[in-house]
């Protein structure tokens, strides 16, 4: 042993580093992106490479809310009981031009991005995004993660 | 039954009922008169013609016309494996027309949603309320009198535009 007898880090540090590589990812799919997320999650480009590869099905054990697909007025309410039932500390990202923006629909239906019901971290663009810039999205969240102030039970609330 | 006895096969039963018969490239379309079309599908269902199936039924609003709704109702007959189109065009004051819900069963929910997206009203159906959109949503979001843009959303959103 030498050279590596001891190490030293800040502890918001290390809690961001076993955030971002620990997500677990709740997958909201309603739509033809959802054929974009299997790819990405199954092996041929693996979210599991960037520590996200756990999909629960409950909100209560997700801290990653993954939206996919177009949401409709009709579904928003549903939405939002999702993310309001996941635990703190917790991250959304919008998956694909309609959970952006509405994307090529603008009608008396589809919610116009869904950031007016939930709080986005990350939005990907895309009709529907490649696998490789949901990845991008994912890694920009984990650098989000990591340098985001960590919220943890005994941290001083100011 | 070849299409020219079909189409004479048709006129002769339905007799009154039929307002005229047009042809849409290749296809017969039958237009009936909006008070005769439960009585008009109930002996289509019936042999010789044995339209068993309702393929589809929707709705077509010509706003400017004066038979604004135009119910588009698709027949399939299992026995002979032929189609068939009917029309009727229902006034934009009153659009009224009787329910198909005792022929075939799945008019309730068809009709359900053209009850919902152009306001049509069902005679006799036994639970016309709105099949697509949600409780509380006014107006029918399909008629073109209804503004192309109003969203009715069910909770607050943030930073309405």
């Amino acid at each position: 042993m030498s050279g590596f007898d001891f190490l030293t880090t800040r502890l918001e540090t290390a809690l961001g580093w076993g955030r971002k590589f620990s997500l677990f990812h709740y997958p909201f799919i309603t739509a033809c992106c959802g054929m974009e997320y299997m790819s990405t999650a199954c092996a041929h480009f693996d979210i599991d490479r960037f520590g996200a590869g756990l999909t629960r099905f409950s909100p209560r054990q997700a801290d990653l809310l993954l939206v996919v697909g177009t949401i409709t007025h009709k579904l928003a309410p549903v939405l939002r009981t999702v993310y309001d039932q996941m635990l703190e500390p917790k991250w959304v990202i919008a998956f694909g031009a309609c959970t952006v923006s509405g994307g090529i629909y603008q009608n008396y239906a589809v919610l116009q991005g869904i950031d007016r019901v939930v709080p986005v971290d990350i939005y990907i663009p895309g009709c529907p995004p490649r696998p490789e810039m949901v990845l991008d999205g994912l890694l920009k969240l984990q650098d989000k993660i990591q340098h985001q102030k960590q919220d943890w039970r005994w941290a001083r609330k100011t | 039954m070849g299409q020219e006895n079909l189409i004479e096969a048709v006129r002769e039963k339905l007799g009154e009922a039929v307002e005229r018969v047009a042809d849409s490239f290749g296809d017969t379309v039958v237009i009936l008169r909006p008070g005769a079309v439960r009585a008009a599908m109930a002996a289509l269902r019936e042999p010789p013609f044995d339209y068993a199936v309702l393929l589809d039924l929707t709705c077509v609003d010509f706003a400017a016309a004066e038979g604004r709704f135009e119910l588009v109702y698709h027949l399939y007959s299992l026995s002979r494996n032929v189609r068939l189109r009917l029309k009727a065009s229902l006034p934009a004051a009153a659009p009224v027309v009787e329910t198909l819900v005792g022929l075939w069963k799945n008019a309730e929910w068809l009709e359900r949603e053209v009850y919902d997206m152009f306001g049509v009203d069902f005679r006799g159906h036994p639970y016309l309320r709105r099949l697509l959109t949600y409780e509380g949503f006014e107006g029918h979001a399909l008629r073109k009198s209804y503004p192309w843009r109003l969203a009715q959303p069910r909770i607050p959103l943030k930073d309405d535009v």
